[in-house]
């Protein structure tokens, strides 16, 4: 007779196993969780500063004579005036520097950004109103003065091998003494274009370029996936031939995406003739790209629905498709859109078949339609990535967050419509 | 129970039935006349092809790739294999209720009301609700639910899972029902109400249940059809089968000795 409160050998062993085993898990998610912390903090700690801009406020003086010497107020003049010349005299003004004086000008110079006078002449354009008027204008500071006021730059290294100069240093101080110097919120960052001065860069043609190509797949590679997808689970007679479709459609769910871009590149721009670098051609190969996953997890999703559902519709007298869009499709919608998310995600991640299709291009316009130029989101990290200039490796960890910010959004959103479905028994 | 049905006119005839699984050869030359307005039981044991043969009557066999049929089945003198005949269309005439209760993962209502609106079968709204009712009353599982018509179907017990399974089946007006071992999920109680209704039923349909329970044969139906090994081995009044069977396998199958 054995008895239950005796532990023998044997149990000692089987709790030990399982004691084990549970510790092994919790070590994995533990581990899991300090991978995603560390990357995290690193990216949103290197990126964060980015969102922040320091500008500096100058009293310039918008002298009709030089915007506008005729009084016409036509824009083609007012568009090719010297603004260069009004930033220069405030500037000059404000730190009382003689205009003679070449190597001090150049210096003060230096505190603004290159696209100082452009600021000027959207100002002008958006309020004709100014000119002949003198106004505070908060304009954006260089990348070096912006990178003191962040404390990237050290100001103890002596001057020789420092990046700006005890003058300029004495200058920031004068400026934010005043409060003429200021960190805003960084709008360029997501309202600009490419440039090469990091002050001035920004993600907008990116942002456009990935929401284009995100639209595209969602057109082509949602709806094509599933009719697809239905169409092998419930329609095609199973042969030689669905299962030979069927190896390949799960082949190419592994094809490496950069053979997608080769594909792209052969047959949209060099077969079709479609533009290089548009967000049609990358919107199109990402859809190449996603469609396997869709049809997958489709299938998946249809093939998990319980036979005896489809009976029943079958044998109240249900057509084949009143079976599959009354009863399967509505159940499969959870499965579906989670594979077409992960997908999605997937797709707006993807830098290269991008690379192969021209869409690493330096593009200041944001595109007006899917046929014109623009990079993606991804595209834009790599390189920012790739640039020296101090201000756009902070840059580059802000358009991360940027990127891991969407995808969140779009994984939240499935998860709200996963839900919003499965609610529905 | 002791109706006379030698002269009814058969409702379902099939003729040298044989019915394949790729290689697997599950009905053998069966042919077997059903009556209507009756309840005919197919007993058997285990993979015998009872569902096989049943499923063919409706052609739910079809939806199986690797099945193939040969021979005849009639509905009242009709080929229901015949080329012209539409698969949607018969299974409005010839309803089928599973083994295990199948509720769609829908509303009680709209359980019922899917076969009539597919069908077009009702008019307006209050006509649609009306054939619900109707129907949840005929399954007598309208006085459970009648205040819950918009919960959810699965949330029911299995008993009533069923008897709303038997109500969706009705609702579309068939001629003929299948039943395919209806109560083998069910408890004692849940069993005796299933059978009362079917005992109902058969007033106005041509009833066909499969079932392993030899007293449920023998209570609900007024005909049974003992299967083998794929082949039809006795057909005949209930109480014949029961008291007198002809055939050795029967015999030893009803009083338990194989099976
Ligand atoms: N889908 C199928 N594919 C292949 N063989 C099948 C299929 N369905 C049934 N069979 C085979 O056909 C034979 C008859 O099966 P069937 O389901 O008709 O038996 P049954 O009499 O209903 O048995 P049970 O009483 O257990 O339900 C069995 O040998 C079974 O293995
Ligand atoms: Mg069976």
């Amino acid at each position: 007779m054995s008895d239950i409160n005796t532990i023998s050998p044997h149990l000692k062993k089987r709790r030990r196993a399982e004691w084990l085993f549970r510790a092994y898990g919790l070590a994995a998610i533990i581990f899991c969780f300090l991978a995603v912390a560390v990357l995290f903090t690193s990216i949103i700690s290197k990126g964060y500063t980015a969102f922040r801009q320091t500008h500096i406020t100058l009293p310039v003086n918008f002298d009709a004579s030089i915007i506008d010497p005729d009084g016409t107020k036509n824009v083609d003049t007012l568009m090719a005036a010297d603004y260069q010349q009004l930033v220069k005299k405030a500037l000059l003004d404000k730190l009382q520097i003689k205009p003679e004086d070449k190597p001090t000008r150049k210096r003060a110079m230096d505190l603004l950004s290159h696209s100082a006078d452009t600021e000027l002449r959207d100002l002008i354009i958006a309020n004709p109103a100014i000119i002949g008027k003198t106004q505070d204008v908060s304009l954006t500071a260089s990348d070096n003065v912006d990178a003191v006021l962040k404390g990237t730059i050290d100001r103890t290294v002596p001057e020789a091998d420092r990046q700006i100069s005890d003058q300029q240093l004495a200058w920031i101080d004068q400026f934010s003494k005043d409060g003429k110097i200021t960190k805003d919120f960084n709008t360029k960052l997501f309202t600009a274009g490419a440039s090469s001065q990091p002050e001035t860069a920004g993600l907008w043609v990116a942002i456009l370029g990935s929401f284009y190509m995100m639209l595209t797949v969602i057109l082509i590679a949602v709806p094509l996936g599933i009719a697809a997808a239905i169409y092998l689970e419930e329609f095609a007679p199973k042969n030689r031939i669905t299962d030979f479709i069927e190896v390949n459609v799960n082949n190419l769910a592994a094809v490496p995406s950069i053979v997608f871009g080769l594909l792209g590149l052969a047959i949209f721009i060099n077969g079709f003739g479609l533009p290089r670098s548009a967000s049609l051609v990358g919107g199109l190969v990402l859809s190449l790209m996603t469609l396997p996953t869709i049809i997958i997890a489709t299938r998946a999703a249809l093939g998990s629905i319980p036979p005896s559902i489809k009976e029943a519709a079958l044998g109240v007298g249900a057509s084949k498709m009143q079976m599959i869009f009354h009863h399967a499709l509505p159940l499969a919608v959870p499965g579906i859109l989670t594979g077409t998310i992960i997908g999605l995600v997937r797709a707006l991640g993807e830098t290269a078949p991008l690379l192969m299709i021209g869409m690493v291009a330096f593009i200041v316009d944001p595109p007006k339609s899917i046929l014109e130029p623009a990079t993606a989101l991804p595209i834009q990290i790599y390189m920012w990535a790739t640039s020296a200039e101090r201000g756009f490796s902070e840059r580059t960890g802000a358009a991360t967050i940027v990127l891991l910010l969407f995808s969140f959004v779009m994984n939240a959103g499935a998860i709200y419509l996963r839900r919003k479905f499965e609610r529905r028994w | 129970m002791d109706q006379k049905l030698a002269n009814s006119m058969p409702r379902i005839l099939a003729h040298d039935v044989n019915i394949y699984y790729g290689e697997k050869h599950a009905i053998k030359n069966l042919s077997v006349e059903i009556p209507d307005r009756a309840v005919s039981a197919f007993i058997g044991p285990s993979g015998c092809g009872k569902s096989t043969f049943l499923r063919s009557i409706n052609r739910m066999n079809d939806t199986i790739a690797s099945c193939r049929m040969t021979g005849e089945v009639l509905l009242d003198g009709k080929s229901i294999y015949a080329p012209d005949v539409d698969v949607v269309q018969l299974r409005s005439h010839v309803g089928m209720v599973f083994q295990k209760p199948n509720p769609f993962p829908k509303s009680i209502f709209e359980n019922v009301a899917y076969g009539p609106r597919i069908h077009g079968l009702a008019k307006n709204k209050t006509d649609l609700e009306e054939m619900v009712v109707n129907s949840l009353k005929k399954a007598s599982l309208f006085e459970e639910v009648k205040d819950r018509l918009n919960a959810s179907g699965t949330g029911l017990s299995g008993g009533q899972q069923q008897r709303l399974c038997i109500a969706r089946a009705i609702a579309v007006n068939p001629e003929v029902i299948l039943m395919d071992e209806p109560c083998s999920a069910l408890d004692p109680i849940a069993t005796a109400r299933i059978e009362e209704l079917i005992d109902e039923l058969k007033q106005n349909y041509c009833i066909i249940i499969v079932t392993h329970s030899m007293q449920q044969a023998a209570r609900v139906s007024q005909r049974t059809a003992f299967f083998h090994l794929g082949t039809l081995v006795e057909y005949g009044e209930t109480n014949d089968i029961f008291t007198s069977p002809k055939d050795k396998r029967t015999q030893d199958y009803i009083t338990g000795r194989f099976g």
